[in-house]
């Protein structure tokens, strides 16, 4: 079945009415998502990419049966979008929005802790979630360099899961589920949350996860690999060169006081039994050794 | 975003906290009178020069020096004004001072160290304090962690009394007094500003107690969230340009994520992590990066082509790595970019192309019939090998 999206997703959009929404909308109906909707307050009635647009999401979700929402309102107006799926009670959030102020997303978190689970965010500034083999993608990756596989990828950066997509696809590898996770500070799902899930699916035979500086998730998801994880696991962590204090691109990724390095959290990969790629280059022939 | 000690004085000021009078001086006749404003020499009164730089530890560095008479602010400020600071936050380069703050002198009997901070990790504001101020806290962390301590505010609960008793009694203030109650008031202005403007932190080092038993904001660190400065314009205006390298300056204009390294080999890339891989991978190949560019998702041929400018522009660059995997980005955008640019500046140095992802082909072509001296990379290891041999 992979991880969290499947055939079963019946997805809508939030912000379905704007260039990106309508776009990415279009290119996930094109890969196969079963798109239901949109939600655009004070849009209510009108129909994008011949789907029915709806004033709330609880609107939408009654009307449709939709059990997924992917988020594409602007980062003023985005952590209001995500507590209002969250309030309506859907299963499954994907925030593609960039530059959404920490202070809302903290208090994005503390609902989300409400649901006890019920409501699962993923993001936001994260390309998304996709699983090949059920032709199901939420989000803005390039639908056609995944192949469907056994390999599940959890990683913080867009770009750098796509390269590990490309490799493992080029190894006829191939993918069960990839979730991108965000490069923000504060966000809705962690490694461990992903891996757990990929430890327990019966799809998914190894992963490929990938960090990068700031934070100490990595180090967090490493130990835990070590205490419940028996799926091989190739890691990487991006910005070894990166220097101290300076934020490289994700509002995330940044060095303070010395803390949240790529040597510190190497180590940890390492010495909790990760196959650690030094190379982005390596990913995909990194797992090809994993796997026996 | 971060701001300089004398802003973020006038912005707590706001709030009624107890702060040293002072006043900015740019030159150092401006520094002699603003001593006499604050009654330099007369009955003892001292103030204190401190040089306005993003930096801590600049005391160390000798940026912060005591005047007794206003004589002695003048000649401080002649040597301090134009001056580069080096301190263990500023790297090689080091920091110059066109700005000081003249503040008035306090009687410190002890100091204490106060921060508020995102944590991260458990999606929380949390307070760090300590009875041992005015030292850097890091070392305070290695040495004595028992000295500091760490509560978290949950900011859909808010700050609590029970938070503001277990800080007080932490700094050895106690309960039910008026040193208790100065630090409750001064705790709650901080949590409504922290909130008010969006901080990334507020750092108070230190935050002292006066002979006359008063507590008072010496020294104080803001930095903010840069993405809700949409929402703060007033802190938006507070930026100092001058702190910023130009290329970054320049690179911010453009919506473009630019930081300036010391090696000769420019970077284009689209994504945050495959930038920074990209950095690594030239690194592991022998070659040094010029460069962190991440165009983002969202970049349209004008971005591409001011980003490829401000590489073509950099002195120190003698070769350039473009790394693309298009998602939202289609790689026929970057090689028009690409080849506007060039147009412009012209391309002297050797250029590495590895394109992959959305419109693949058609950027090729571009790039093809564009007659530019270009090496086109099969992958990024490929392309790190090639680039990191032509600039030797």
């Amino acid at each position: 079945m992979a991880i969290l999206v499947n055939e079963n997703t019946k997805l809508i959009c939030q912000g379905i009415s704007g260039s990106s929404g309508k776009f990415h909308s279009e290119k996930c109906m094109e890969y196969g998502t079963n798109l239901v909707g949109g939600v655009v307050p004070g849009k209510g009635g009108s129909t994008v990419l011949d789907r029915p647009v709806f004033n709330t999401v609880e609107e939408a979700m009654k009307k449709t049966g939709a059990n997924a929402s992917m988020v594409f309102v602007p980062p003023p107006y985005a952590a209001d979008s995500i507590l209002e799926a969250i309030d309506a009670g859907i299963e499954l959030i994907v925030a593609i929005t960039e530059g959404i102020p920490v202070l809302d997303m903290l208090r994005v978190k503390k609902a989300l802790a409400h649901t006890n689970g019920k409501t699962r965010l993923i993001g936001p500034n994260c390309p998304g979630v996709i699983t090949p083999g059920a032709k199901c993608k939420i989000g803005i990756m390039p639908g056609h360099i995944h192949l469907p596989g056994r390999v599940g990828i959890v990683s913080k950066s867009g770009t750098l899961t796509y390269e590990a997509v490309g490799q493992t696809s080029a190894l006829g590898i191939g993918q069960s589920t990839c979730v991108g996770i965000g490069g923000d500070p504060i966000n809705g799902t962690s490694f461990i949350d992903v891996l757990e899930m990929f430890e327990h699916d019966n799809d998914t035979d190894a992963v490929i996860m990938i960090g990068e500086i700031g934070g100490n998730l990595e180090i967090e998801a490493a130990q835990w690999i070590k205490r419940h994880m028996k799926k091989p696991v190739v890691g990487f962590i991006a910005g070894q060169t990166a220097p101290k204090g300076k934020r490289m691109g994700h509002a995330g990724a940044i060095i303070s006081g010395g803390k949240g390095t790529a040597e510190e959290k190497i180590e940890a990969m390492k010495e909790c039994g990760l196959h650690v790629a030094m190379s982005p280059a390596d990913l995909g022939s990194m797992m090809k050794k994993a796997l026996g | 975003m971060n701001i300089h000690e004398y802003q973020a004085k006038e912005l707590l000021a706001q709030y009624g906290l107890n702060i040293p009078k002072g006043y900015l001086a740019q030159t150092a006749t401006e520094a002699e009178w603003a001593a006499r404003r604050l009654s330099c020499g007369k009955d003892g009164r001292v103030v204190v020069v401190k040089a306005q730089i993003h930096s801590g530890g600049r005391g160390k560095a000798g940026g912060v020096k005591l005047a007794k008479t206003a004589e002695d602010a003048r000649a401080i400020a002649e040597t301090l004004i134009g001056t580069t600071l080096y301190t263990n936050q500023t790297g090689p380069q080091g920091k110059k001072v066109s700005k000081l703050l003249i503040a008035e002198g306090c009687d410190i009997e002890k100091e204490f160290y106060l921060a508020l901070v995102v944590n991260r990790e458990k999606a929380t504001i949390g307070v760090m304090v300590s009875t041992e101020g005015g030292m850097d806290i890091e070392e305070v962390a290695e040495k004595h962690p028992e000295k500091i301590t760490n509560v978290d505010i949950d900011p859909t609960v808010g700050l609590q009394d029970f938070t503001l008793r277990k800080l007080s009694i932490a700094l050895g203030f106690g309960l039910g007094n008026t040193l208790s109650n100065q630090f409750f008031q001064i705790m709650k202005s901080l949590y409504l500003a922290f909130l008010r403007f969006d901080c990334d932190m507020i750092e108070i080092n230190p935050l002292i107690l006066t002979k006359q038993g008063h507590l008072a904001i010496l020294d104080c660190k803001m930095s903010f969230d840069a993405n809700a400065l949409y929402r703060h314009p007033e802190i938006q205006n507070l930026r100092d340009y001058e702190e910023d390298e130009p290329r970054e300056l320049e690179a911010s204009k453009f919506g473009l994520s630019y930081v300036s390294l010391d090696g000769n080999i420019g970077c284009l890339v689209n994504g945050a992590g495959l930038a920074m891989a990209t950095m690594d991978i030239i690194k592991q190949t022998g070659g040094q990066p010029a460069n962190f560019l991440d165009v983002g998702g969202g970049a349209n041929q004008e971005t591409v082509t001011q980003a490829f400018r401000i590489i073509l522009k950099d002195p120190a660059v003698k070769g350039i790595f473009v790394n693309i995997f298009g998602g939202i980005m289609k790689c026929d955008v970057i090689a028009n970019g690409i080849v506007a640019a060039t147009k412009e500046l012209g391309l002297k140095v050797p250029l590495v192309v590895r394109l992959e992802g959305t419109n693949v082909e058609l950027g090729k072509k571009i790039l093809n019939e564009s007659g530019l001296n270009i090496a086109s990379a099969s992958a990024m290891a490929d392309g790190a090998q090639k680039i990191v041999k032509l600039v030797q």
